[in-house]
């Protein structure tokens, strides 16, 4: 990986960090420890399910909040703001501009995920007064949440690169709630006939596939995770990632920066 | 390899305009133009001339729509090129999250600045654009003035061969102005290649070996500032002693000044010679005639209609 990419990716963790994005993990606190203690007062013998559902969800959510209200500036903002043009003058590439700029954000993500998981951890035990062996696979479900945060964060970033931050909001987080349905419109597409069958099954493949990467209710429930599907969606999330970031590197390097 | 410092070949730049129907808008026509290495070039012009967007089709922010440019004989997207080039853009605006230590640090990385030598120069860049005490300082907390002295600390902290600012002046107070005059000075004794865009035309006319004069997107004139004045102004001043101006030398010039016994009058260059004999046959003894060299100013102004400055500056 070029060295300046990782120059770039460990400024734009700066940025984040120094918007006070990492606040959020105060209120993230505050919803875990109110939820376990109210909790630990309401439910009988389902605590532990609530506070896995209620914690993996919040990572989630959280997560994706910061993914898609931050990916859409990184590129806009520097345009607008112009602080792109004393970076672009060096030898810096265009595409090592986007790719450091994803990595940081993905970065941040990655370190707020992890305060996060240790505050549902950490919840559980104050509910449960144990840890099982099952809840390993709270860890299969943090992995594929931050899965989906790759895959938002490269979506943000595209949409970064050629539309104003409203607008990429909007795009971003229509995909996220489309994508969020993915199976069901998988399910649609094969119903269909003809052309619409076709039409369908593309838009149906073409959004990112949240669903599949939605573990939270059968690990709440502790189920086991397979290693094929680990493997299969973890593939599935780094080539569509991949390809929305190349997306992205191909608009950003057409575009003319007025 | 080049000899010049910058080579612009036809480059040009047409925007497509409107909304439902585009229609092309020339924002630079093909433009030729070539600085030789070590020379302080000017790129002057109204607002909405094309200075700065000939300078971001140099620094590759902008893809021309024609023609070409080199750099140090390399293309304009040569990270090669970009390792040796400074760039301060028009009223730069930086990461204000960051200090100034901190945005000098990331720029040298990002310049390839070798990790012993970074911290060095840049207290010696800060240092050098008066910045040295506020370096820990975040730059949302400075002044307008200051981030233009961040700018010029970035654009030549890597030690670059050539350096394009973008109205370097702008923003600054006179003792700014001052300071960035005497830096461009220094910069030139050091050999280096300047590039900048200017409409404060006393900069240019202080500063340049040349300068190039562009409006609505065109290259109007380009030559030594002695060459530009003098070619068009062509008047010169005749002094001599005695009160009287001859009667036909009155016909030959509205502009007389007596002060004591002695006669200053400015007359065209054309009318030079019919002047000096009427002086002559009217016995006057002459004292001087020098050429009279106009300002920068005055060329600009009448190199550029009224209604054409107008025009520029409102687009």
């Amino acid at each position: 990986m070029s060295v300046r990419i990782l120059h770039i990716a460990s400024n734009t963790f700066r940025e984040v960090v120094r918007d006070r994005v990492l606040y959020n993990l105060i209120a993230f606190t505050l919803l875990m420890s109110g939820a376990s203690i109210l909790v630990g007062q309401i439910s009988i013998g389902i605590e532990r399910l609530v506070v896995v559902n209620l914690g993996l969800t919040a990572v989630s959510l959280f997560g994706m909040v910061i993914a898609i209200f931050i990916g859409i500036g990184l590129v806009s903002k520097e345009i607008e703001k112009r602080t792109l043009y004393t970076v672009l003058s060096r030898p810096v590439g265009r595409w090592e501009f986007i790719v450091g700029k994803f990595f940081g954000l993905a970065g941040t993500l990655v370190v707020n995920t992890v305060f996060m998981a240790v505050g549902v951890f950490a919840a559980l035990l104050y509910v449960s007064g144990t840890f099982a062996w099952a809840d390993a696979w709270i860890l299969v479900a943090l992995y594929f949440i931050v899965l989906q945060f790759l895959m938002i964060t490269a979506i943000a970033l595209l949409f970064s690169t050629f539309s104003s931050p409203l607008l990429a909001a909007v795009f971003a987080f229509s995909l996220f709630v489309i994508g969020s349905f993915a199976e069901d419109l998988r399910g649609f597409a094969a119903m269909a006939h003809g052309v619409s069958r076709i039409l369908a099954t593309g838009a149906a493949y073409l959004v990112p596939n949240f669903s599949s990467l939605n573990i939270i209710t059968s690990v709440a429930h502790q189920q086991p995770v397979a290693g094929e599907f680990i493997a299969s969606n973890s593939l599935y999330a780094l080539v569509y990632t991949a390809m929305v970031l190349c997306g992205a590197v191909l608009i950003f390097e057409c575009r003319n920066l007025k | 390899m080049s000899m010049y410092a910058i080579e612009i070949l036809g480059l040009e730049k047409t925007y497509a305009v409107g909304f439902w129907r585009k229609r092309p808008k020339s924002a630079l026509r093909p433009l030729d133009l070539s600085v030789e290495a070590g020379e302080v070039f000017g790129f002057l012009g109204p607002n909405g001339a094309g200075k700065t967007t000939t300078l971001k089709l140099l620094m590759g922010l902008v893809f021309p729509s024609g023609g070409s440019a080199r750099i140090l004989g390399m293309g304009i997207n040569d990270p090669r090129m970009k390792a040796q080039i400074g760039f301060l853009p028009e009223q730069p605006y930086f990461y204000d999250y960051l200090t100034a230590n901190e945005l000098l640090e990331y720029y040298a990385q990002l310049s390839g600045v070798a990790a012993k030598e970074r911290r060095r120069k840049v207290v010696e860049v800060l240092t050098r654009v008066g910045l040295e005490d506020v370096r820990g300082t975040q730059l949302r907390k400075f002044s307008k003035g200051m981030l233009q002295r961040v700018g010029i600390a970035q654009a030549i902290l890597h030690d670059p061969k050539v350096l394009f600012f973008d109205e370097p002046m702008s923003g600054l107070d006179p003792i700014g102005r001052r300071e960035v005059r005497d830096l461009m000075e220094e910069l030139k004794q050091q050999g280096k290649t300047v590039f900048f865009s200017t409409h404060i035309l006393s900069d240019a006319e202080s500063l340049c070996d040349r300068v190039a004069i562009i409006h609505l997107g065109e290259l109007r004139g380009v030559g030594a500032v002695a060459d530009l004045t003098s070619s068009v102004e062509g008047k010169v001043e005749i002094i001599w002693h005695g009160g009287a101006v001859p009667a036909s030398l009155q016909a030959l010039t509205s502009k007389c000044h007596l002060r004591g016994d002695t006669v200053r009058a400015v007359v065209r260059e054309a009318n030079q010679d019919a002047a000096i004999d009427g002086l002559r046959q009217a016995g006057i003894r002459i004292i001087s005639v020098t050429p009279v060299r106009s300002s920068l100013e005055e060329y600009f102004v009448r190199k550029l209609k009224p209604s054409e400055t107008a025009a520029g500056v409102r687009s």
